[in-house]
């Protein structure tokens, strides 16, 4: 892989995750509040998936998408501006950690409903497919969305009309709190496609290049007019499910185990579920960003003190944003009601 | 002369004139396409459209509306039709969650010109899963818009409009109405799309009413000129937003309200029009405000009940003579 995206990936793995334990951090003091889902463990699925698609695709997400939008290039000035619900946010503060949308980079919005982002995928990859253009649609969800009826009727409908899309599964494992045993009959989420016919293949979530590459040869099938492709990645998050939820279900092993990432991996996802031992634990791995930037800094890609400059380069990227999101206006109700009327042309009603 | 119409047949042209003059229309839903629609309101667009502007959908209502949710958001003008309001309850989360919040949370960046087409009302004996009336649901979501067309010529006129519009819009038609005929003048320009219509003057008490039960009342104020009741009746067209004006400078005159409707009574959509008018109009009223309205039980198949369940011609007669004559001991039915 050149060495350009490779910095590219890393870069975006560690902005995500410092801007999410900021977020974290400023949930605590009071300057973001309501429902504020974070991605730490996950960089690398929105990093390499969203790095493998042009700047013509359309990323539809879900209610865990800060990352996503920071990936797809939204300034962080205005994902933390939305985070603090202020007008420079990306939705104007209207709406919040769940609902970020930014036209001009096609990234089409996060929503709240479970399930509820693949009908809206469908419809524009509908549009694209009728005026036959060469953009792919991008759809994100959770492993927890699988078991919606959205998501089967829109592998069908996408399936059916050979529909330029890309389903994408991040697979944390938990619905909230209920494991993917406890929830999924079938538990190797990819598997469910075959049930429409859609190629699918599942990859190493916590291994950045084998998402990028996945996705990458995903995006081809679907140029080539391959139809829907679908990835599931296995990741982990490592908080819990949102800030109110401690995330105590777990036990402590296995998100240590995650965070470790393999080899204990490989005995979580055995089909009949276990909790790693101890002793597993005791061969623990780095994690996903530390994977990455072993295979950099061996690869001669990149060198330690590099590393530690776009560390430094995103934490004040962070802290930026942050000062840029506390100065931004509040909204206000007069802003409120034109937005809601945005679509009103000058049509006289009655 | 002005050419006469079936409902459906109106619908089919506002259909064709709006697919023919932009690209960007296309239709969707079950058995749109080869199969003409389950009222015929899609019937040969197939065939010169072809398919990919007129969809046949699988049997996937929050499925394929959502679909019309994100085709909207790149800028086509999607007309889905949901083969019957019953089945658009299945479709709520694409209407409530995505249509009408994403333009106010997106911050004003995406527009949401997508209608959805919904027959529904009380039809003949199609039991209680197929014999709803769900307006007052769609009614209190802020983003939408309702219009609701008793006539041809307002069904071919209200279906231009809804889209021409670049708001989510909901055109509820009333399966009794698509063959009911009237004439439609193709090239008249029509009124704004939410503006109420006098559809007969009169001077003893206003009777306010939409889709077919507008109809019904102008029925009842034929009756009541014969007893020297004069009713003034107003078809609202749209019950979002309502044209308050045209009620209220009613009432001036007449003093007197009689709201008719299909929907269950209790928070129906009657509801809505009695406490806003009572509240805007209560000075110029002589009498409470009177609410006619089907009965709150599920309609059964049984076609005399079915029929004591909803508002027929002689109860609107009979409440508006008590509330014209309440003197002479008149009882509404």
């Amino acid at each position: 892989m050149e060495r350009d995206t490779l910095h590219r990936l890393l870069r975006d793995m560690l902005l995500s995750r410092a801007f999410e334990e900021r977020a974290a951090e400023e949930y605590g003091k009071g300057n973001i509040a309501g429902f504020l889902h974070l991605y730490p463990g996950e960089e690398a699925v929105g990093a390499g998936v969203i790095n493998a698609a042009g700047p013509a695709d359309y990323v539809v997400s879900a209610y865990r998408e800060h990352a996503h939008a920071l990936v797809r290039g939204t300034p962080a000035r205005n994902v933390m501006a939305e985070l603090f619900g202020r007008a420079d946010g990306m939705s104007g503060g209207m709406g919040g950690s769940m609902h970020m949308f930014d036209a001009t980079r096609r990234f089409m919005g996060g929503y709240a409903i479970v399930g509820e982002s693949c009908p809206i995928a469908v419809g524009i990859a509908y549009v694209v497919a009728m005026r036959r253009g060469a953009e792919a649609v991008i759809c994100f969800f959770g492993d927890g969305a699988v078991n919606q009826g959205t998501f089967h009727e829109s592998l069908n409908m996408a399936a059916l009309w050979r529909l330029p899309l890309l389903f994408v599964c991040e697979n944390n494992h938990y619905a909230i709190g209920t494991e993917i045993h406890r929830h999924s009959a079938v538990v190797e989420v990819y598997k469910r496609a075959a049930a429409y016919n859609v190629p699918a293949e599942r990859v190493d979530g916590m291994d950045v290049l084998a998402v990028h590459e996945a996705t990458r040869r995903a995006l081809e099938r679907i140029r080539s007019g391959g139809g829907p492709q679908f990835i599931e990645a296995e990741t982990y998050r490592y908080r819990g499910h949102s800030m109110a939820d401690p995330g105590t279900y777990r036990p402590a092993v296995e998100v240590k185990a995650y965070e470790a990432c393999d080899p204990i991996v490989a005995a979580i996802r055995e089909v009949e579920y276990r909790y790693p031992t101890q002793a597993e634990l005791a061969a623990v791995g780095p994690d996903n960003i530390a994977r990455l930037t072993a295979h950099m800094v061996e690869a001669g890609h990149a060198a330690e003190s590099e590393v530690e400059e776009i560390r430094k380069e995103v934490n004040a990227v962070v802290e930026d944003a942050v000062q840029f999101a506390l100065q931004s206006p509040q909204p206000d109700m007069g802003t409120a009601w034109a937005h809601l009327n945005c679509n009103r042309r000058h049509e006289v009603l009655v | 002369m002005t050419p006469e119409l079936l409902y459906w047949q109106a619908l089919n042209r506002a259909m064709d004139i709006e697919m023919a003059a932009d690209e960007a229309v296309f239709t969707l839903g079950e058995d749109v396409g080869l199969y003409g629609g389950s009222y015929r309101v899609t019937e040969g667009l197939y065939a010169k459209y072809g398919e990919w502007r007129v969809r046949d959908t699988p049997i996937s209502e929050n499925g394929f509306t959502g679909l019309g949710v994100g085709a909207a958001l790149l800028g086509t003008r999607p007309v889905v039709e949901i083969m019957t309001i019953n089945f658009m309850l299945l479709a709520l989360d694409s209407i409530i969650n995505a249509a009408a919040k994403i333009p106010f949370m997106s911050g004003g960046q995406f527009k949401m010109p997508l209608v959805v087409r919904v027959p529904g009302g009380v039809a003949r004996q199609l039991g209680a899963q197929h014999a709803q009336r769900l307006e007052h649901t769609l009614m209190n979501v802020p983003g939408l818009r309702i219009a609701v067309p008793s006539t041809p010529q307002d069904a071919y006129w209200q279906l231009r409009q809804a889209i021409a519009s670049d708001e989510p819009i909901i055109l509820l038609e009333h399966e009794l109405l698509y063959f009911s005929k009237g004439p439609v003048d193709l090239l008249a320009d029509p009124p704004p799309m939410h503006r109420a219509v006098r559809r007969r003057e009169g001077q003893d008490l206003t009777i306010v009413s939409y889709s077919r039960h507008a109809l019904l009342s102008q029925e009842a104020a034929a009756e009541l000129a014969g007893e020297g009741i004069e009713a003034e009746v107003i078809d609202l067209r749209s019950l979002k937003p309502i044209d308050w004006d045209t009620c209220a400078n009613s009432l001036d005159k007449t003093h007197r309200l009689l709201v008719v409707e299909e929907d269950c009574r209790f928070a129906g959509a009657g509801a809505e029009i009695a406490s806003t008018l009572a509240e805007r109009c209560f000075y110029s009223l002589d009498a409470p405000v009177r609410r006619l309205a089907g009965l709150d039980i599920p309609t059964p198949y049984n076609g005399k009940l079915e029929r004591a369940t909803i508002p027929q011609v002689p109860d609107i007669v009979a409440a508006a003579r008590a509330l014209c004559r309440p003197e002479t001991g008149a009882k509404a039915a």
